[in-house]
């Protein structure tokens, strides 16, 4: 009598449970995007997504930053308890999708023609074994310049066109009397600059084999000596009190006026937006100096979980909408960076986001998309840190010379490998 | 648990054969058990069995995720060939360094500063009720919040050498801050800072502790004020120096907040303390094998040093 009733319970119970669950109409998204422009972006989203009906949980993560973010996934993935979506970056995607438990979107992307419209080196990230896995939600590049106008004009500057070019600009700001480079000195940043640098130094080949195959020739070569040496030309020119400073406010030296130019990827063109200036007239933005007609890039994902039967529909809403022409405009025009199609217009977008959609378009087909080394999409985090480590330590004098540098950098990736 | 409580069950009725307070007896020594027991189980886990679950996966290969096979002492053997690479340094030794000179000078100066303070205190002046809270109320505060204090306070463009700059004092230069060979120092300043009015209420309660008559009749036989506390009350005040030297002890290992908040990692990493390295190893690098391995040696090193004091204090006090 007893385990009747048990049963009928237990069966009641699972019945009202799936009938309750079969249509979960929201989206459990774990994200970083917490700042105000990012927030404002992110919003197109929830919207878009509301006049689907489907309702937007964000999951809490308490502090902000992506590692803070990343440490709370893992603690839910290891619960067993996923959410549907989550931000991530580069080979995070992959460490998950090698664990197993990344859902599968590859019948949506086949619908939606993804397979054709996303560069294929974004796809390296966003396709596992075949399978979807992530939705690309843009593309952000490196190797940019960002130049305060009026500072270019007092000091009578053009548009470097090759890496002397660029050091004697520097030379002619240090001349008035302005700090010719805006660097923050973390290690984060260094490198992003040093991608940059090595682009410039060993072209687009070398980039290719010394920071995305991490080829040990080439890791050890002269050009990547010269490359550093380069870097140490540039360091020159930042001013004494660079050590440490985040990147946002080397972003405000340069809109204020107080220097001459940041080496930033275009997440910084979000400050100049948001101190009012436009592009062209307020400031501008080159390609670093004999990289144009390459992008190294970083591209915020969102990580596709293998959620439970009940919330694939809210799931595949999400990716359908994230990866959609109207969104990824939307959403990019505020944040800074390209949409992470190649087929969306470019109308809704500033001077300095066009030739960005324009390069784009010609280092995918060209064959010159790189993934950024210090943002993580050159190689796994292991790697990435270790030639991050590397880099700062010979910006800030540990390693005291290229010869040095370069056996350290072999060293370090060798053993992180 | 469950023996120690069987063992309690048979035996109360023996020396109590009244059934109602046989059953009282029995809560009432169950009581304290059952209350400490959930607090025991989770200390249990949380911190001994997580301990041997490190101890686990440093000897595996673990990278993002825990992996559970065994592979061997990589971890330990990458650590121990970092431990000798000074020359550029490489992260591992310039964080056991950095913990050399910040556990040393860090203990040792809030020690003596500690005990000075709690010294001048004590001379029975007026206002010590008003001076005592000024001292101690950087306890209170959590090192992120000390740290981005010094870290203003440090930094030559907005802090300390800007304000003397903008005084008329050009030539003055302080930017250890900024400077890789120095900027362990700043963290020890800020440490120091924060902690050592704590430990000055520390003294201060052992100095108060000391039997007046004891002075006094050291007074009366001529010692000198420096000879009374060289000799008097500077050996009676050991146990305070024990309990000091714990609490020092502890914070200068877990330091991590400090740090990351005063410096973020300082130029090129180098103000890097174990902690920060097990942190960015196991989480940002994602070699959770090696994080491991390097909180596993932390552990040993706290073993080392505080076993050995401890036990020679306690062997002391039981004789």
């Amino acid at each position: 009598m007893l385990r009747k009733l048990l049963i009928g319970t237990a069966l009641a119970t699972s019945f009202a449970f799936s009938a309750h669950a079969a249509d979960v109409k929201e989206v459990q998204m774990l994200h970083w995007w917490t700042s105000g422009g990012e927030a404002a972006a992110l919003n197109v989203l929830k919207q878009d997504l509301a006049k689907e009906g489907y309702a937007w949980k964000d999951v809490p993560v308490a502090g902000g930053g992506g590692d803070a973010a990343m440490t709370a996934l893992k603690a839910m993935v290891a619960a067993g308890n996923y959410p549907t979506a989550s931000q991530m970056l580069g080979y995070t995607v992959l460490d998950y999708a090698a664990a197993g438990v990344m859902g599968d979107l590859t019948e949506t992307a086949k619908k939606e023609g993804w397979d054709k419209s996303v560069p294929a080196a974004l796809q390296k990230f966003s396709v596992y074994d075949g399978k979807w896995v992530a939705a690309p939600v843009n593309v952000h590049s490196v190797n940019w310049l960002w130049i305060n106008k009026a500072v270019m004009d007092k000091i009578g500057g053009t548009e470097p066109k090759t890496f002397d070019d660029f050091v004697a600009l520097l030379d002619k700001a240090k001349a008035a009397g302005v700090i010719p480079l805006a660097l923050g000195g973390q290690n984060w940043q260094e490198a992003t600059m040093f991608d940059s640098v090595v682009l410039s130094t060993g072209g687009p080949e070398f980039y290719k084999k010394a920071m995305n195959d991490l080829d040990e020739e080439s890791l050890k070569s002269d050009t990547m000596k010269k490359s550093f040496d380069n870097l140490a030309k540039l360091v020159k020119y930042v001013d004494p009190n660079f050590s440490g400073r985040d990147w946002n406010l080397a972003t405000a030296m340069v809109i204020k006026g107080d220097a001459l130019v940041q080496v930033m990827g275009d997440w910084a063109k979000g400050e100049f937006h948001a101190a009012n200036k436009t592009p062209g007239t307020d400031f501008l933005c080159y390609r670093f100096p004999g990289t144009d007609g390459s992008v190294i890039y970083n591209s915020d994902m969102f990580g596709m979980f293998n959620v439970p039967e009940d919330r694939k529909a809210a799931q595949i809403a999400l990716a359908t909408a994230t990866l959609s022409k109207s969104f990824q405009s939307a959403f990019n025009v505020v944040k800074g960076s390209v949409p992470a199609r190649t087929d969306v217009p470019d109308t809704d977008f500033d001077a300095c986001g066009k030739k960005g959609i324009a390069d784009l378009k010609k280092a995918n087909e060209g064959g010159t998309l790189f993934g950024s080394l210090a943002q993580g999409y050159g190689a796994p985090p292991a790697v990435a840190n270790a030639y991050k480590d590397v880099v700062s330590k010979f910006v800030h004098g540990q390693i005291k010379t290229s010869d040095e540098a370069v056996t350290e950098l072999v060293k370090a990736i060798d053993d992180a490998k | 648990m469950s023996t120690v409580a069987e063992t309690q069950i048979k035996l109360t009725p023996e020396h109590d054969a009244r059934p109602g307070a046989t059953v009282r007896s029995w809560l009432q020594d169950l009581l304290p058990k059952i209350v400490l027991a959930p607090s025991f189980a989770a200390t249990i886990v949380f911190v001994y069995g997580f301990i041997l679950w490190t101890i686990y996966l440093s000897f595996t290969n673990s990278k993002t995720f825990p992996s559970y096979d065994i592979t061997g002492a990589r971890a330990y053997q990458r650590l121990w060939r970092w431990t000798f690479e000074s020359d550029p340094p490489s992260s591992w030794y310039t964080s056991i360094t950095n913990m050399g000179i910040f556990g040393f000078l860090y203990i040792l100066i809030c020690l003596a500063l500690g005990l000075f303070l709690a010294i001048l205190l004590d001379q029975k002046i007026r206002g010590e009720g008003v001076l005592r809270p000024i001292y101690l109320y950087p306890m209170a505060l959590s090192f992120i919040v000390t740290g981005v204090a010094w870290k203003w306070f440090l930094d030559p463009g907005l802090g300390l050498e800007q304000t003397l700059h903008q005084w008329g004092w050009t030539s003055f230069h302080f930017d250890w801050i900024k400077n890789k060979d120095f900027v362990i120092y700043t963290v020890v300043i800020a440490g120091v800072w924060q902690a050592s009015g704590f430990i000055m209420a520390m003294f201060l309660a052992g100095l108060r502790g000391i039997d007046g008559e004891i002075m006094k009749a050291a007074q009366i036989d001529g010692a000198s004020t420096f000879q009374l506390y060289r000799r008097i009350v500077i050996p009676l005040l050991r146990p305070v120096f024990l309990s000091a030297f714990i609490v020092l002890a502890h914070l200068a290992i877990k330091s991590y907040d400090l740090v990351v908040a005063l410096t973020s990692g300082g130029p090129g990493g180098s103000a890097w303390l174990p902690s920060n390295f097990m942190y960015e190893f196991t989480f940002k690098r994602n070699e959770m094998a090696v994080g491991s391995a390097s909180a596993v040696i932390m552990l040993m090193t706290i073993t080392a040093i505080i076993v050995p004091y401890l036990y020679s204090e306690l062997r002391e006090k039981s004789r």
